[in-house]
């Protein structure tokens, strides 16, 4: 009975039932145990844990059932079934894939680099889910809510990099190598890119602090709404990163094999895989909180839990990326590249010195955000489109200019079909 | 510095940053020097955090390890011969002469500097302490900086330009 006591404390007493912010529980328990006279850094150890195995847990279970639903929807996008044999519907298949990954043989390929192929995979899966440590998924639901949220976001996510190069170097193999330059030449150009995006909502809310951003979001407006072009950018700067179709030059099979990991197998190749799925969901979770009004809406979160409708909006952000993937072709790279450096940068740019501006106007003449906020966003709204439309004009990727011109293949063949009958004689 | 925890992640982070500072200098292979760096690079990140400096770790982070480190094996992989190993060069002696002399410089200012403990704490919010600065009263230097890394941005296009005789050929 005296081992029980505390633990019947903790239930009598407190609100830890109130699982509206799975913080509350957590919070109660740190409490408890400050008040038996634990260390100081007991009670913050104890619920940092916490939070991080939750993390985890949400984490895979996650990445299982999305491994599922994005087969059989990229499945019926394209007008197949998808796999529907393992378990009911299928649904087992992601356990089936993942318990194959486990237990096949760890091939080292000859002439490797052992340790860094080794370190690859691992040091890939550090940053990748140590970012989600700063996403406000509630109220109190923050492993870290740390002052240098956003920018941290950015820096953890660079570790990628390096990494990436050692993966495809290791490898010994002119492909992965291959795979792992494009993948930092794009990683490199969409940083600038994720970077002057990310810029927008720390300017409005004059703070980097994921938390304070979401509260600037619930008493002015949601970012979206502000920064239309931001969150565009942000969107394509994110499938970058994630590695998804329309940008996943750094596994083009009919090019390059797989990329940096075409030499790994196994179990190394599933932390490749998964990482590049925890890398989805952070971006779906970094656009939730800075565009999307992070966990609260509209006041619904008086009666839902803030972190179901996080969570709901994170896996709707997520489904965008499915869809972007069962849609869209693979563009080429240097298409990539030019579009990063000739199209989205000097957009960015400008958006980024409007915003400054707008955000100075309203800081001096001390507007209120009623009638701040629908100037603003009629106007970058406005100014996206024209950005958009005109810049791409310019550039002659407008209506007209390519109309009529024959493609060079056609010349090509033309020209040896013709030239004989003209120069023999006839 | 009194507790614990604090402790043993200075140690911990110094000998992480200090040991693979070594392994950059010992290491034969160039990219696993660049691997040792990066480790030494995080090493020193977490030593910034233990000091409440949070933008200047992860400024640290960002621009060292993301950047400057894919900098560094970017050289390694396009010079010839250069990711095979750390040879011994004719420089041997003077590169170890100017290292004893610096590090006898350095071990001299340490011992030399009287370090006096502010009681000040840390600062709250060092992000906008230091976006403060920079723009108020290091104006001119960030300006500079920002001039000089426009010229580089420029030079380098200047220097992979294809020449005007060829780009009249075609």
């Amino acid at each position: 009975m005296s081992l029980l006591s505390p633990v019947l404390a903790i239930l009598l007493e407190g609100e830890w039932y109130d699982l509206r912010d799975l913080g509350n529980p957590v919070g109660e328990l740190a409490d408890q145990l400050s008040d038996w006279g634990a260390p100081d850094w007991v009670p913050y150890v104890v619920s940092s844990i916490l939070g991080a195995v939750g993390i985890l847990i949400w984490l895979v279970l996650s990445v299982l059932a999305f491994i599922w639903i994005e087969r059989r929807v990229v499945g019926l996008m394209q007008n197949r079934i998808g796999p529907n044999r393992v378990g009911p519907n299928g649904l087992l298949q992601p356990v089936a894939d993942a318990l194959k990954l486990v237990l096949k043989e760890a091939i080292t390929p000859v002439g490797t680099d052992r340790l860094i192929f080794w370190a690859g995979p691992v040091i890939i899966f550090i940053p990748t889910l140590a970012v989600f440590a700063v996403f406000p998924i509630g109220e109190n639901m923050i492993l870290a809510d740390l002052n240098v949220g956003v920018l941290f976001l950015i820096a953890i996510a660079g570790i990628n990099t390096p990494a990436v190069f050692l993966a495809g170097w290791s490898s010994n193999n002119k492909y992965s190598m291959l795979g792992a330059m494009r993948i930092i030449a794009m990683l490199i150009s969409y940083e600038i890119i994720q970077v002057i995006a990310l810029l927008a909502p720390v300017l409005f809310a004059g703070s980097m602090r994921m938390s304070d951003i979401v509260e600037w979001q619930a008493d002015n407006a949601w970012i979206l709404l502000i920064q239309p072009l931001g969150l565009l950018a942000y969107i394509i700067a994110g499938a970058i990163e994630t590695n998804r179709s329309p940008m996943d030059m750094a596994e083009a099979e009919s090019e390059i094999v797989a990329g940096y990991h075409t030499e790994y197998g196994g179990i190394k190749f599933g932390f490749f895989y998964q990482a590049e799925y925890l890398a989805g969901f952070a971006v779906a979770a970094a656009i939730v909180a800075l565009y999307l009004g992070g966990w609260r809406l509209f006041g619904l979160e008086e009666w839902v839990p803030g972190w179901i409708i996080y969570l709901a909006k994170l896996y709707l952000v997520f489904f965008i990326y499915i869809w972007m993937r069962g849609t869209l072709p693979r563009l080429r790279t240097d298409q990539l590249m030019a579009f990063a450096w000739k199209f989205l940068l000097p957009l960015m740019l400008a958006n980024i010195l409007l915003v400054g501006a707008e955000v100075l106007i309203w800081r001096e003449n001390d507007l209120s955000a009623a009638e701040a906020i629908p100037v603003i966003a009629v106007v970058n709204a406005v100014l996206a489109v024209v950005l958009v439309v005109g810049w791409s004009r310019f550039l002659g990727h407008g209506k007209g200019k390519q109309k009529g011109r024959p493609a060079i293949l056609t010349q090509e063949v033309g020209r040896i079909f013709y030239e004989p009958v003209s120069g023999g004689g006839n | 510095m009194d507790e614990p925890g604090i402790v043993i992640a200075f140690w911990v982070l110094s000998v992480m940053a200090i040991g693979s500072s070594l392994g950059v200098v010992f290491a034969r292979n160039l990219i696993h020097a660049v691997v040792f760096l990066v480790v030494s690079f995080l090493g020193l990140t977490g030593l910034y955090v233990t000091l409440s400096a949070d933008f200047l770790a992860v400024v640290q982070m960002l621009i060292y390890v993301g950047a400057v480190s894919i900098l560094f094996l970017f050289a390694i992989v396009l010079t010839p011969r250069g990711s095979r190993d750390n040879e011994e060069g004719f420089l041997r002696l003077p590169a170890l002469a100017l290292a004893l002399v610096v590090g006898a410089l350095l071990v001299f200012v340490a011992l030399d500097t009287n370090w006096s403990i502010s009681d000040r704490q840390g600062f709250e919010d060092t992000a906008t302490l230091i976006g403060e600065a920079l723009l108020d009263k290091y104006a001119l230097p960030f300006e500079i900086a920002s001039v000089l890394l426009l010229v580089a941005v420029v030079g380098s296009i200047v220097l992979v330009r294809p020449e005007p005789a060829e780009e009249g050929e075609d």
